[in-house]
């Protein structure tokens, strides 16, 4: 594969289209957090709202956003992975997320813990686009830490 | 000064040949990019340059850097010399006498020197000289809706900072100033009017003497973003008969770090000053200081030397070959691009169709987001620029938060327009849109 389909890997591109967790939902939770994110550089945005039960467990991930596939699609993959996910284990996996991130591309991401965020990996290569894979993800952390009943 | 061309032929428009001897000083436009041939479409965000220019920074360090307009050693004269000359090239590039081309950093800069000299005349500074730069509560600044952010926060602040209350031109949903509006909003209030000689996203080209019609019509001020204009076409302060204009040295083959502001003498003259420091002043006690006329009067501390004899040297290097060539064949690279563009299928070039342009296209590939549209571009070779290109209002205005901009200039072919046609034609099919 060449650099630019790792970047645009198909779950990605499907992603992108499909937007799961989009659009915002008013989540019926213990409690509830919303964050809202720009990238001043392009001019993605995204609004993200979480519901988290008694135990700090995800039960709901909603957002609305604009932007390129890639933030897009990111926003879409963890809408799919945080429900039933403790806040602990996101803390977890948005470090790992980060790393991979960080990694210039020499990352072998650990498919266990990123599950489809791994095919993110591509963006990596392309250092301009890693804010617009980080965006959902700074959201979904702020809407959690600013959660409240 | 280290020279340059060889293009000389000014008479005839510029041929395809001629271009490609012209790309062949252009060092950085032979490598290659991902593996193929580089196509360089993003001289509005900055240009390449030819190897005079850096050489003629280099050949300034090796034989003449010293500080300017003090010392007496032989260096001091020698880069004094080249500095003023510098000042004097690019004063007559633009049809400006030398001591009314003050050096800045960039337009912003520039830009803002006016801002904040405006706002220290409005303090109260500079005496009854500064009179008519003074603006206070129920006076007005006019911009328009096209903007480059550096043509619009600068008034946004000065209004802040003196109570004036900040109006502007707006577009049409197609992005045409709405000249129209122009007597209405233009009265006896306006202090300064501010706007863009060439939209940077769009490449349209603003008919500047409305704008000076009205503005002599109420007394107040010019201020005209060059940055796009002076660049790629002839420009002649004088004939345009504008107050001030601010443009900057590398989106015109020049180094960064250097641009500059033109003023009218008599105004420069009689301005408070932005920065102050050495190299401005006549007499300093320690309560005063008195300021040297325009335009070392705002050019405080060591200057950009090497940057000024670059700057100058890529004036000359365009004015040799020619800027009414230059921008013939820009206008004919901007139509097949226009051209090409609108005939792809699920493309939307914006931007009023009736309005002369330079090379500059924006489009729109429908279900494909800019920073989608220029990563695959990069990934051919073709370097074009996304986003809102530092003008937010004007792309609210569009209704869109991005475009894909192709900005050419005189090294540009046929060929590179060709490319990025056939390229930008099977971005949707990549992303199976
Ligand atoms: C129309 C216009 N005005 C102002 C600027 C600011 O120029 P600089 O960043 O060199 O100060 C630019 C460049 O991006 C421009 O295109």
């Amino acid at each position: 594969m060449n650099e630019l389909d790792q970047l645009y890997q198909q779950v990605i591109l499907d992603h992108a289209k499909r937007r799961v967790g989009s659009p915002l939902v008013e989540p019926a939770a213990a409690a509830q957090g919303e964050s809202h994110q720009h990238n001043p550089i392009c001019g993605d945005q995204i609004r993200v709202r979480v519901g988290l039960d008694e135990q700090n467990v995800f039960t709901s991930v909603s957002w609305e956003g604009e932007g390129c596939s890639i933030s897009m699609a990111s926003a879409s993959v963890l809408s799919e992975m945080l429900p039933g996910m403790g806040r602990d284990q996101f803390l977890t996996t948005l470090d790992a997320f980060r790393e991979m991130m960080r990694s210039k591309g020499t990352a072998t991401p650990d498919e266990e813990v990123l599950e489809d965020a791994a095919a993110f990996v591509g963006v990596s290569k392309f250092p301009a686009r890693v804010k617009c894979a980080m965006l959902a993800w700074v959201a979904a952390e702020a809407a959690m830490f600013g959660a409240s009943s | 000064m280290t020279s340059v061309t060889g293009h000389a032929d000014t008479q005839h428009p510029l041929s395809s040949s001629e271009v490609a001897r012209i790309k062949a000083d252009f060092e950085i436009l032979e490598h290659p990019i991902n593996g193929t041939d580089l196509v360089y479409l993003d001289s509005g965000a900055t240009s390449q340059k030819p190897r005079c220019v850096y050489e003629a920074e280099q050949h300034y360090y090796e034989t003449a850097n010293a500080a300017v307009h003090r010392g007496a050693h032989s260096l001091a004269v020698e880069a004094t010399e080249l500095f003023e000359q510098a000042r004097e090239t690019v004063a007559s590039f633009i049809g400006a006498r030398s001591n009314e081309v003050v050096w800045t950093s960039n337009a912003t800069e520039a830009l803002n020197l006016i801002s904040y000299s405006l706002s220290n005349a409005s303090a109260g500074l500079g005496g009854s000289a500064a009179e008519r730069f003074r603006l206070t509560r129920g006076d007005e600044i006019l911009v328009t809706e096209l903007e480059h952010h550096a043509n619009l926060i600068p008034w946004q602040e000065l209004a802040f900072r003196t109570g004036a209350t900040l109006r502007y031109v707006p577009v049409t949903e197609d992005g045409a100033l709405r000249y129209d509006l122009l007597d209405e909003l233009v009265t006896e209030s306006t202090k300064l009017i501010a706007f863009t000689h060439v939209s940077n996203v769009l490449g349209t080209i603003t008919d500047v003497e409305r704008f000076v019609q009205a503005a002599r019509r109420v007394g107040a001020l010019t201020v005209l973003d060059g940055c796009q204009s002076v660049p790629h076409l002839p420009v002649d302060v004088k004939a345009l008969d504008i107050d001030f204009m601010a443009f900057s040295g590398h989106k015109m083959l020049g180094p960064t770090g250097i641009g500059a502001l033109y003023g009218r003498a008599e105004l420069l003259d009689a301005m408070p000053p932005f920065l102050t420091g050495g190299s401005m002043i006549t007499v300093v006690d320690m309560e005063h200081a008195e300021y040297l006329p325009s335009p070392q009067r705002f050019e405080a501390g060591t200057q950009r030397i090497a940057q000024a004899h670059s700057l100058a040297t890529a004036a000359s290097y365009l004015d040799e070959i020619g800027m009414e060539r230059i921008a013939a064949w820009e206008e004919h690279l901007g139509t097949l691009l226009l051209e090409g563009l609108s005939q792809l299928d699920g493309v939307r070039v914006f931007g009023p169709t009736d309005a002369p342009r330079i090379g500059t296209v924006p489009f729109e590939v429908m279900g494909v987001h800019p920073h989608d549209v220029g990563q695959y571009l990069d990934s051919r070779g073709i370097a074009v620029r996304v986003g809102h290109h530092c003008a937010q209002p004007l792309h609210r205005a569009l209704g869109v938060t991005a475009t894909t901009r192709a900005s050419t200039y005189l090294y540009n072919t046929e060929e590179d327009v060709a490319a990025l046609i056939a390229a930008v034609g099977s971005v949707r099919e990549y992303f199976g849109v």
